[in-house]
């Protein structure tokens, strides 16, 4: 037996949604600004980004910085979502130069996404292509540097999805691990999608699967004062790892980047925890971090893993009905996503670009009636008063915006654009 | 326990509400002994019915929620004397003094202020333990307005003798520890309970107005300062602004019927307002059907039992956040009172865009399924025993 210890890649991911402020019924025809709220609700863009980046961003970014000089053998990935870079250079330009001061050790792997956070693939496959193009157009300009390695919003895969990302060109792409598509199989291998044989002299997609117990050790449970495993330190984390040798080649950590100093607090260690973990990890000599790039390089496929339904990373469910289990969200998402051929007709930049912007998963998340009266990581996560709230700003916002249209349309055969659904 | 009113001879929901508690806590072993004031003739198959007095009253009983200033009116306009008020709820105290000495309880459990003095009498008799069920207090009553200090000192009076307090929401709760002073450690909130509707079956004429495409908005309650009735005809006007095909239906009487049609006369929308009167039973199950959405503007509502009948008869609700009742329904939409234009907003978007009410039903009607009586029974016995 091969004595083998695993390599650990880590993916964050960073994203914060444009928030649709309060608007109501008597706002459409008046107020054309869906995203400027300025009160001191969560819906408030600039300050929740001011907030998380005191708290989060910043802190951590410091900390990955000096570990990267630290230990010559530490990297990892980050996927930044278009409307969160936007954000930055409007709201934040110090917090964009410290991203870029990350990227430019050369040992920071930046992955492509949507510009826009949508679930765009599963609705317009134009739609999608041109927001990716956006998206790794804008991390070229920003960090000169061509993604390879495709993430899709809220890790939402299927085969097509794999297909898809072949036919681009790129090297890998990220799902969750999760077990009804693994069956007796473990996430931590690389795998191949199940999208038939490459041509000849052709490398296929490989698939970096999420190792969701240990990401969600420090993801979900590290403050978790009720898990039996808590105070969860980097050694105890560490030898959770050095277990796998032998079975098992690749570790994937894949986490929102909030998870240090927002989701999980300063106060409850988890700058600690970050700051000890390269350390613990490369105390083991075998053992190494990679991005996930270099870990298809490294590692060979060792199975195919179909999955002809879609996976996300949300949930028990790892489904899409976080997005799109109730009516609310489906009237909402079959609201907008009609609207593509009118919008794109009119060749209006602006138009194009709130379309986008309504487009983005949050908002349809924060629509989520799921366990809503239990109060769980929804409500925490929902900046409105409920579910229903979110709906009603949202739809009235759009026959806002399809006044616009409307307007925008005449003479341009675009059709009758229906106002109230 | 000692009440003041029992269904069908009752004006809102406190009869209910004891009715709703009592008929569970006796399906649960309870041996109920419920006390009237006077013999209102009632029957009924699960509890021993006593009267503090056997005599027929003579009397008009007085409702459970006049305020101040209706009182004040009533004693003016001559149509009750200066004393019937206080006065009944005191002679209620000396008629239940026989009966304490007569039967055996091993837990006095009184309703609301009416019933406190008689209650505290019954405990100087019988020295069992005291629990106060609070439905409302004088603070929600007013609505912020007068209080009446007679009324204060007697419910002040009755809450700190009792050994347990039950009020019937966490807003009502707080208001007795900060108006009351009363020690938050005897305090138990146990939200009501709701039956399911007898029967299905809509109104022909208000099926008709469904027909050509109106929309129905449902004001159901009291017509009272407390209900907010006046905030829902300002929130009709600009409804109907921006839904002109919205019909508003106010069912329930009261003191402010005059002041709501004038309201919307002054407004320019009374064309668009029905009023049903006060209904009851099936007739009310159907105009709950009937509604495409509710509303319930209370500025104080220490529970708000109609929300949860309204989602019991499948309609969408929108209630203030001046409810007990949204403290337990989070598939509603919740306003503040005072914000009409708010309200507006939601019952417009409730009209307008069809997926809305669709979840809020399908939602809702979930959600309050373990809302019966029978659970709020099992956390009166959870007080009760504590004390035995």
């Amino acid at each position: 037996m091969i004595f083998c210890m695993p390599s650990i890649c880590l993916y964050f991911q960073v994203h914060q949604p444009m928030r649709i402020k309060k608007y109501r019924v008597f706002d459409i025809g008046k107020d054309h600004n869906y995203f400027n709220d300025s009160s001191f609700t969560a819906l408030n863009n600039k300050n929740i980004l001011e907030k998380v980046a005191k708290k989060a961003y910043l802190p951590a970014n410091e900390l990955l910085l000096d570990l990267l000089k630290k230990h010559k053998n530490f990297n990892f990935s980050f996927s930044f979502s278009g409307v969160f870079l936007e954000q930055l250079k409007k709201f934040n330009p110090a917090l964009l130069k410290s991203f870029k001061a990350l990227v430019k050790t050369g040992r920071v792997e930046l992955l492509s996404e949507t510009y826009y956070h949508s679930l765009s693939f599963f609705y317009s496959l134009p739609e999608f292509e041109s927001q990716v193009e956006l998206h790794d157009k804008e991390i070229f300009d920003l960090f000169n540097k061509r993604p390879q390695v495709f993430r899709n919003t809220e890790l939402a895969y299927n085969n097509d999805l794999a297909y898809w990302a072949d036919r681009k060109g790129y090297k890998a792409i990220l799902a969750e691990g999760w077990d009804t598509i693994l069956g007796w199989r473990s996430p931590n291998f690389i795998y191949e999608p199940n999208i038939g044989q490459a041509k000849k002299g052709k490398k296929r997609i490989k698939l970096l699967l999420k190792n969701y117990k240990l990401s969600d050790d420090i993801a979900f449970r590290f403050s978790e004062k009720r898990w039996k495993e808590w105070p969860l330190t980097a050694e105890k984390f560490t030898s959770w790892i050095n277990r796998i040798n032998g079975n098992g080649e690749i570790v994937n950590l894949f986490m929102d980047y909030e998870t240090f100093g927002e989701h999980q607090w300063k106060e409850h260690g988890i700058f600690d925890f970050l700051k000890a973990l390269p350390e613990k990890i490369l105390e083991h000599k075998d053992n190494n971090f990679v991005t996930p790039s270099q870990a298809v390089e490294k590692y060979p496929v060792r199975d195919t893993v179909d999955v002809p339904y879609i996976v996300t990373w949300a949930d028990s469910e790892r489904d899409l009905s976080a997005w799109t289990g109730n009516n609310i969200q489906r009237s909402a998402l079959k609201n907008v996503y009609e609207l593509e051929q009118k919008v794109k007709k009119t060749n209006n930049k602006k138009l194009l670009d709130d379309w986008r912007k309504l487009q983005t998963s949050d908002h349809f998340y924060y629509m989520c009636t799921k366990w809503f009266s239990d109060g769980d990581v929804h409500k925490y996560f929902n900046p409105y008063e409920s579910p229903y709230d979110a709906f009603i700003s949202y739809m009235n916002v759009l026959n806002d915006f399809k006044l616009r249209l409307k307007e925008k349309s005449k003479g341009n055969c675009a059709g009758r654009i229906k106002i109230v659904e | 326990m000692v009440g003041w009113e029992l269904p069908p001879l009752n004006s809102g929901g406190l009869g209910e509400a004891c009715y709703g508690l009592a008929k569970a806590l006796s399906k649960k072993g309870v041996t109920i002994n419920f006390i009237l004031p006077y013999n209102l003739n009632i029957k009924s198959d699960f509890m021993n019915i006593m009267y503090a007095n056997e005599k027929v009253s003579g009397k008009k009983i007085l409702g459970p929620y006049l305020t101040y200033s209706q009182w004040l009116k009533a004693v003016k306009s001559g149509s009750v004397g200066f004393h019937d008020y206080i006065s009944q709820v005191l002679e209620y105290a000396e008629n239940i003094k026989d009966l304490a000495k007569k039967e055996r309880a091993d837990i006095i459990h009184m309703h609301d202020w009416l019933t406190f003095p008689a209650g505290m009498m019954a405990q100087d008799v019988m020295s069992k333990p005291l629990v106060a069920h609070v439905h409302a207090t004088e603070y929600d009553r007013s609505g912020g307005g007068f209080l009446n200090g007679n009324v204060f000192r007697i419910e002040k009076d009755g809450l700190e003798r009792s050994d347990r307090i039950i009020p019937v929401g966490g807003r009502v709760g707080k208001t007795l520890v900060s108006k009351y002073g009363i020690d938050h450690k005897k305090i138990n909130v146990v939200y009501n309970g709701v039956e399911d509707p007898q029967k299905p079956c809509i109104t022909p004429a208000l099926l008709n107005l469904k027909k050509l495409g109106y929309k129905i908005v449902l004001f159901l309650g009291r017509i009272t300062l407390q209900k907010g009735p006046d905030y829902f005809v300002k929130a009709a006007k600009i409804v109907s602004d921006y839904y002109p095909k919205a019909v508003f239906v106010v069912t329930g009487s009261g003191d402010m019927q005059t002041q709501m049609i004038c309201e919307a006369t002054n407004l320019g929308v009374v064309d668009k307002f029905i009023f049903t009167g006060f209904l009851r039973g099936v007739e009310k199950d159907s105009i709950y059907q009937a509604a495409d959405v509710y509303v319930m503007p209370s500025i104080s509502e220490p529970f708000g039992i109609t929300a949860l009948e309204a989602v019991k008869n499948r309609t969408p609700v929108i209630v203030s956040k001046q409810s007990g009742v949204s403290e337990v329904l989070q598939n509603s939409l919740k306003v503040d009172f005072w914000d009409v234009e708010e309200m507006a907003n939601k019952i417009i978007a409730v009209l307008k865009y069809k997926s809305l009410p669709k979840d809020l039903r399908r939602e809702s009607v979930r959600e309050i399924v373990n809302l019966t009586w029978d659970r709020s029974a099992d956390e009166v016995l959870k007080v009760y025993k504590q004390l035995i």
